[in-house]
């Protein structure tokens, strides 16, 4: 295994992994901060060092398009963008999912307009949710590589899009430690695409997006909603390899001191980090804190997480997103539902923070932590929702 | 001491983030000199772009919206129905006007909308640092064209004013140019011009700025306003395209 490391921005370790991966189609259209992956691409494609067609198309809903042409014409097709970008490619999202089209997108996070804003909250990817996609969330720039690696098997086995987001700016333009595969590695573990099915065999000819009403319509929804079901198994066995091969442990989420934790936080992306730390610091007087970070989104793996949670007395759930549905973050009621089952639930509450990129420290989530053991002393709930760090 | 130059009503004192150069500042001040000058200041409405010009609510003293990337055309249709006798104005970049807003600006002009457009084409796309713009000329370096833009691969520049004029809803299409004192001056008078029509409900009208971007085009200033006379305007022309009074 490659022990090279390097100092690189989550742009850059995405553009690396793709320059590995040399997909057949790359279509993009610039958006702040995912702009540079597919900058730094495009010289890859200059220099000769990958043998895509690289397309610079007029708008996200058109690179969206230009890549679900590219996939059903049999092509390894990925784009990436962000924030307002991936609202532009919204009808298209849909599509590339209900085709079960193998399309792989990085997809920085950045807050949705208006008011207009270029910096991390994770209401862009959370609102796609429902699209049919995958999605790997990532705490650093390695893990913002190494998803971007298994998005691309993961995409081809379970024939579903894959997004993989990193926090904007945070990620995307902080230099950390990264130690890639050799292209050796990468290649090997990638593989080649040999699609089933794909426009223009004149072996086989097909259509694909027909007209479907009410005779078919609902049994091929059905079929996505089953792909999405067995997508979770494709997704730990490709974790599992990962592992095996370059040491770096991948499964739904990663338990940081929950199992035995009476407090413990859910939280997503870049924030995990610094939540470790308070973690740590915690442990240390003698508190039994935890941290689930989740990194599989979609497919939701309700069950893992009830499972690993049940024990736990008070949990706060972390929102980088509101729902806007006067009740909290779309996180949070995911957790929520998932713990409904349990004859003794753990109390629950949910604080949304760091919209548009607003910073938080350890200071922010000790005090998290404090409110957990206050709730685990007296049984008392005063807010369900918190927003954290807003002047109101 | 007689004071014979100073800063139009319509600006605002704040400092711009625009590079050295740059044409932006130029094209405010211009429409602030004219809005000025119309006396339209207090019933002038602008919606701002995607782009480096995106804080030009920042500069300009009079009331402006933002839209998303495109679709000003649009905003401005719907702000210009609900209030006609409102002065409404859009200014766009090339990335906004002819890449992802193609159809707004197109369906706008089509429609006939009694609005102004104001067009900064630097062939380059500025904010997101210098890949290429649908108006990007033939064999020009940008960041997604590394060797040049090559028609092959990236297609053909696209000519703005030439391809509306087509429309039978426009009014009034003129591309100016930014580079020389001569060329700015002609240029206020095409921007006056495009804001008399539609105080005289003349309908669509459009001026095309060529602009500097020294930044992402690798020059000086100083180069940039000879790249703007020796390659850019031998392929978009000067002139009124399109005028029907």
């Amino acid at each position: 295994m490659s022990e090279k490391r390097m100092a690189k921005t989550a742009n850059e370790a995405i553009a690396e992994a793709m320059r590995q991966i040399n997909p057949d189609v790359v279509a993009a259209y610039p958006i702040t901060p995912a702009t540079e992956i597919v900058q730094i691409f495009s010289q890859f494609v200059a220099d000769g060092k990958v043998t895509t067609e690289f397309v610079p198309v007029e708008s996200e809903h058109s690179a969206m398009s230009a890549v679900v042409g590219a996939s059903l014409a049999g092509a390894r097709a990925m784009t990436a963008t962000s924030s307002q970008g991936l609202a532009l490619m919204w009808e298209i999202l849909y599509i590339a999912s209900a085709l079960r089209l193998p399309v792989i997108m990085p997809m920085v996070n950045r807050a949705l307009s208006a008011p207009i804003n270029i910096h991390c909250d994770h209401s862009d990817s959370m609102g796609a949710r429902d699209s049919g996609w995958i999605q790997l969330y990532s705490e650093s720039v390695q893990e913002t590589y190494d998803n971007v690696i298994q998005a691309v098997r993961i995409a081809e086995r379970s024939l579903l899009p894959v997004m993989v987001t990193t926090d904007g700016f945070i990620l995307s333009h902080c230099l950390e430690l990264l130690t890639p595969l050799l292209d050796k590695e990468a290649k090997d573990f990638i593989g080649e695409y040999r699609p089933k099915n794909f426009l223009l065999d004149t072996e086989h000819p097909f259509t694909v997006g027909a007209l479907d009403l009410q005779d078919y319509y609902f049994e091929h929804k059905r079929q996505e909603a089953e792909a999405m079901i067995e997508s979770k198994k494709i997704i730990l066995k490709i974790g599992e390899e990962f592992e095996r091969k370059f040491g770096r442990r991948y499964e739904f989420f990663e338990d940081y001191k929950v199992i035995d934790s009476e407090v413990a936080t859910v939280v997503i992306g870049s924030a995990a980090g610094t939540t470790k730390v308070v973690v740590d610091q915690l442990r240390e007087e003698k508190i039994k804190a935890g941290l689930l970070k989740l990194r599989v989104f979609r497919p939701f793996p309700a069950e893992e997480l009830k499972e690993l949670l049940k024990n736990v007395k008070v949990i706060a759930v972390l929102d980088r997103a509101d729902s806007l549905n006067a009740v909290s973050g779309p996180l949070f009621s995911e957790i929520r539902n998932a713990l409904y089952d349990l004859e003794e639930r753990p109390k629950i509450v949910n604080y949304i923070y760091g919209l548009g990129g607003r910073d938080i420290g350890l200071k922010e989530i000790h005090s998290i932590y404090e409110d957990l053991e206050e709730i685990n002393r007296t049984g008392k709930i005063k807010s369900l929702l918190t927003y954290l760090g807003v002047r109101e | 001491m007689k004071k014979i130059f100073k800063r139009p009503k319509s600006l605002t004192p704040e400092k711009t983030i625009y590079c050295s150069g740059c044409g932006h500042g130029i094209a405010h001040r211009l429409i602030a000199e004219v809005v000025d000058e119309l006396k339209i200041r207090e019933k002038i409405i602008g919606v701002a772009p995607v782009g480096c010009a995106v804080l030009a609510y920042d500069y300009w003293n009079f009331d402006v919206t933002e839209a998303a990337h495109g679709r000003p055309p649009a905003v401005a249709t719907g702000i210009k129905r609900v209030r006609p006798n409102r002065i409404v104005f859009t200014y766009q970049g090339d990335g906004d006007i002819a890449a992802i807003g193609t159809a707004e600006i197109i369906h706008a002009a089509n429609r006939g909308e009694n609005i102004t457009v104001i067009f900064i084409n630097n062939a380059v796309y500025g904010m997101t640092k210098g890949q290429m713009a649908p108006t990007t000329l033939l064999g020009q370096k940008t960041t997604t064209t590394r060797e040049g833009r090559s028609p092959q691969l990236d297609g053909y520049p696209i000519k703005v004013c030439e391809l509306l004029a087509v429309l039978e809803g426009v009014t009034y299409l003129e591309r100016v140019a930014l580079d020389s004192v001569p060329h700015i001056l002609k240029a206020k008078q095409a921007i006056k011009k495009a804001f008399r029509n539609q105080v005289e409900k003349k309908g669509f009208s459009l001026v095309e700025l060529l602009s500097s971007c020294p930044t992402n085009w690798g020059l000086s200033p100083q180069e940039s306003l000879t790249w703007i006379k020796e390659k850019m305007i031998p392929f978009f022309p000067l002139g009124v395209i399109k005028d029907k009074g």
